[in-house]
């Protein structure tokens, strides 16, 4: 299958996904049942990768601001900057890929290997706008919350470092208040929106069109968090030149 | 009721059903018979309307549902059981909200309505005590049992069952046989099985067909399969070594 058709698919797929649910009530509950199984569950690594990653980030930026024509606080301040722009939006994204990536292509997935895509047909259920609303509305609304969680836990990590002596807690909390642009939050959350969009419906797509076995459930996931990864580094230097530059 | 007339379906060059023509009665069990690779998966598919045909009309008591628009399919559709080779069971849900699903997403009556159908189904089926257990903490025949109730609880008025015996045992392929029988004459459902178990087709055929090689090659009750005269029918049916020393038991007798 060539790009064009994957895109015609892709399309044809989201023309389906976003027409009228046939139950409001039931897109609600899967909509919840969602933010709770992409999103709350999603937390905990969010926040244990956010502290490791501002943790490395402050140390290396203590070495590479180590210069005596450089104040102290700028530490914390290249580290804000780092987290704000890239770490919290893209890179937790890319990781987020990963985990609920694979998580809807292989869930999807599996319901069509053993029919129950076909079921939900033979009811007379839309079958994607029944399965895969839910999950695009769900990720997209919790992935700037996991967003915001990961900047103040990045920053976070860079304070605990601080506080066993590598930089001074006061210069780094002095650095990471120092010139802040509230727009590079907002910019950070915008390009978010548009990656859940990505990862939830790129996922849902290579799911809903698995076929054969377990091994090639296996395939369709691979292939959900490959191209998600690749579409979201495209659109990083896109909206960065859009929302940015 | 439900008629097929002069159906021809192909897959780019290769035709797959041969202008098949065949009336599935209201009240009664059809099976349609036939090898694997004949062609009898298609034609269920067809008669479903998964597949669109080239040729010919399918009439579900009149309507044509190769005539119809996605819309009219949909609502069609919401008057259709089916029972699904692997259950096709939710996995995240339990077998009680299994069986409610349908009625969440198209009854408009009472809660109390739904809980009390949904009872009805799965004590009809036998399943009452496994309600808030997951697909996959039931057995393969239990699993069958879940897909019925499943599949009768919007009182459908057509009944399709894809293989229903398969990864059965003997005695729990003759449970789910004579469920489907007795569901299908009790609310007079026009069920159509898609099958090669032998012992179904002489538990429940009241009327059978059978493919080959995408031809409709014979037609007719349970009773008068062993006077078909039709060497592929024979073929089939006397595949099995059980069949064939049965058969050589009769002839001896």
């Amino acid at each position: 299958m060539n790009f064009f058709e994957h895109v015609g698919r892709y399309s044809r797929l989201m023309a389906g996904v976003f027409t009228k649910p046939q139950r409001w009530s039931m897109l609600f509950k899967q909509y919840l049942a969602e933010i709770e199984k992409q999103g709350i569950q999603s937390l905990g690594i969010t926040i244990i990768i956010s502290i490791f990653i501002g943790s490395a980030i402050t140390m290396q930026m203590v070495l590479n601001t180590e210069n005596p024509m450089l104040p102290k606080y700028v530490t914390g301040l290249t580290t804000r900057e780092t987290l704000l722009l890239e770490f919290s939006s893209t890179i937790l994204c890319l990781i987020l890929a990963g985990k609920v990536g694979s998580n809807i292509a292989s869930e999807i997935g599996t319901m069509r290997i053993t029919e129950q895509i076909d079921a939900l047909k033979i009811m007379g259920v839309n079958a994607e706008n029944y399965l895969i609303l839910p999950k695009i509305m769900g990720f997209v609304t919790i992935v700037p919350v996991l967003v915001i969680f990961s900047m103040f836990f990045g920053l976070v990590g860079g304070y605990l470092i601080a506080t066993t002596g590598v930089i001074s807690p006061a210069q780094y909390v002095m650095g990471i208040q120092y010139a802040f642009n509230p727009y590079y939050v907002t910019y950070s959350v915008v390009k978010s929106l548009f990656f859940a969009f990505i990862i939830s419906s790129v996922s849902s797509y290579y799911g809903y069109y698995a076929y054969g076995g377990a091994l090639d459930v296996g395939k369709a996931s691979t292939n959900a968090v490959v191209n998600s990864s690749i579409i979201i580094l495209l659109f990083n230097v896109i909206l960065t030149d859009l929302l940015l530059v | 009721m439900i008629e097929v007339k002069n159906v021809t379906k192909s897959f780019g060059d290769l035709t797959v059903l041969h202008n098949i023509s065949a009336v599935f009665e209201a009240g009664k069990t059809n099976l349609i018979i036939g090898q694997s690779g004949s062609g009898k998966t298609v034609l269920m598919k067809s008669v479903i309307g998964i597949h669109r045909v080239e040729e010919g009309q399918i009439l579900y008591d009149g309507r044509d549902i190769a005539a119809m628009t996605k819309k009219e399919v949909f609502r069609l559709r919401r008057e259709v059981g089916m029972l699904f080779q692997g259950s096709a069971l939710f996995d995240s849900m339990t077998v009680e909200e299994n069986v409610r699903f349908p009625l969440e997403m198209f009854s408009d009556k009472s809660r109390d309505e739904w809980n009390e159908r949904v009872e009805f189904c799965l004590n009809r089926v036998e399943l009452g005590r496994a309600a808030k257990l997951y697909p996959s903490e039931i057995s393969g025949g239990m699993q069958k049992r879940a897909a019925i109730a499943r599949a009768i609880v919007l009182q459908p008025k057509y009944l399709f069952c894809d293989e229903p015996n398969s990864g059965l045992d003997p005695k729990t392929s003759l449970t789910i046989d004579k469920l489907i029988h007795e569901i299908t004459t009790e609310f007079g459902i026009t069920t159509i099985v898609n099958t090669h178990d032998m012992n179904s087709v002489m538990e429940i055929g009241d009327k059978v067909i059978f493919i080959h090689k995408g031809y409709k090659s014979w037609e007719g009750d349970k009773d008068s399969i062993f006077e078909s005269g039709n060497q592929d029918l024979e073929d089939l049916v006397f595949a099995s070594n059980l069949y064939k020393k049965v058969k050589k038991y009769h002839n001896l007798k």
